[in-house]
């Protein structure tokens, strides 16, 4: 069985410590806040300017002057601080941000990241702050569906799509398995498509896959 | 007695010139000195260049500069709009130069420009092709790209309250950009919807002093309210 998105945003929810200051990326990333558990405390940073991001603001809730990243009406929490750009970026360029969750177009076993542009040569290019997060959030989480629409895998020996940030990403999440690159291994901490297995997904990916199920459970 | 208040909107904007280097406040519609923006529009200026991190995405009224085809060049993060194709028209038919920065470059650069700072060494980009062609180092065992600061000639920016030598307050996330772009242009000018006398924001809680705004507005729609507050009262 593979994972929903919203099964898949669920399960980096439940890995997110109390206490954590996190970053979700535009777009399906976006879906982990619904998932954060109540009895934690994790803080939203939002790279326009904010800590302690609240929910999407519902229409009567809504502030000209209170967006989120992906330009959505949001609204603030108990304990939420506003800051100028810069400010916002140290935050994630020092190192400062715990967690990031981002989208990925491809990751390859060694962590290299892509999620900014394809090679289309008539779609206009935009980074905003993917590279900031990929070279300076503690842990960079990737959030995608393994395959493409066309059936191409997405977790890759070499990146063919022009990287966001080389070496970075330490855990992707997808809907056939949970995976952790490290030293040059991919383990598989989850897999949801027993069908596939682990061998099938190897053969897939071209790269022996560890199983590391038994040591996360 | 110093009062950096311009009245007239057109008078605020007009030693922008032609070739000018201008940084324009916001993300998205939040911290948009619209007002600024059609007082330039106004103006007439040309082959612009224009530092803004969402360019074409960044609202109804800087996607009117780049319309009426006044900009040559933009130096941005995230150009691409949902909502529009006025920029990727411009963009794909050759119009218009395109220097794309990641966000964080864009604030920190810009910060240096404020700062006196000749350049600074990152992780962010090192290993993609926004790093081509930049210096690199490996420092304490991790690789660092050289980023230059963006100086300009104007800054054009939008606060929530200014007193009368231009200090200034903001509000929510309306504060993105302007508090560092405020520090890094020749000549930085403020839309502001309120203004209060000297001495009416805390000092504690001013976010860009006085030092660096040369200039401010009231938004039209302040400055109606204002004239109807001082009619009632007369």
């Amino acid at each position: 069985m593979r994972l929903t998105r919203q099964q898949i945003a669920a399960r980096v929810a439940d890995d997110i410590p109390d206490g954590a200051y996190v970053n979700l990326g535009i777009g399906v990333p976006t879906l982990v806040a619904d998932y954060l558990p109540d009895d934690r405390q994790i803080v939203l940073h939002t790279e326009n300017g904010m800590l302690g991001m609240g929910h999407a603001a519902a229409p009567d809730e809504i502030d000209d002057d209170l967006i989120n990243a992906g330009k959505i009406y949001v609204t603030e929490e108990l304990g939420a601080a506003y800051f100028h750009h810069a400010d916002s970026f140290a935050m994630m360029r020092g190192g400062h941000i715990d967690y990031c969750v981002m989208g990925g177009y491809q990751v390859s076993v060694a962590g290299d990241l892509a999620n900014w542009r394809t090679n289309s040569v008539t779609s206009i290019p935009g980074v905003g702050g993917a590279m900031d997060l990929a070279a300076g959030a503690k842990h960079v989480y990737v959030l995608m569906d393994l395959f493409t629409k066309a059936g191409e895998c997405k977790l890759v020996q070499q990146c063919t799509y022009p990287l966001t940030g080389a070496e970075c990403v330490e855990r992707v999440y997808s809907d056939v398995g949970v995976f952790e690159l490290a030293d040059g291994e991919v383990r598989v901490l989850d897999l949801f498509d027993d069908e596939l297995g682990i061998e099938g997904l190897a053969a897939i990916v071209g790269s022996p896959l560890v199983d590391a199920r038994l040591a996360v459970s | 007695m110093i009062n950096k208040e311009v009245e007239d909107h057109l008078e605020a904007v007009a030693d922008i010139v032609d070739g000018s280097t201008i940084l324009v406040g916001g993300f998205g519609p939040p911290g948009q000195p619209v007002e600024l923006i059609n007082a330039l529009l106004e103006n007439g200026a040309r082959e612009l260049v224009i530092v803004n991190n969402n360019a074409g995405a960044g609202g109804s009224a800087i996607l009117k500069l780049f319309s009426a085809g006044r900009v040559r060049k933009v130096i941005c993060s995230y150009p691409k709009a949902i909502d529009s194709t006025v920029f990727d028209e411009l963009y794909l038919a050759g119009k218009i130069e395109l220097e794309l920065v990641p966000q964080g470059n864009l604030a920190e650069r810009i910060r240096a420009a404020g700062a006196g700072i000749g350049g600074f060494y990152t992780r962010t980009g090192y290993g993609t092709e926004l790093a081509e062609g930049k210096e690199t180092r490996l420092i304490d065992g991790k690789h660092y790209v050289l980023e230059q600061p963006i100086h300009a000639d104007f800054a054009l920016i939008k606060a929530l309250t200014a007193d009368p030598w231009g200090n200034l307050v903001y509000r929510k996330t309306a504060r993105n950009f302007g508090p560092v772009m405020a520090t890094a242009a020749n000549v930085t000018i403020a839309e502001v919807t309120n203004v209060v006398p000297l001495g009416g924001l805390d000092p504690e809680i001013i976010v860009t002093p006085s030092i660096y705004v040369d200039r401010f507005i009231r938004t039209r729609a302040a400055a109606e309210r204002t004239a109807a507050d001082e009619r009632a009262q007369a």
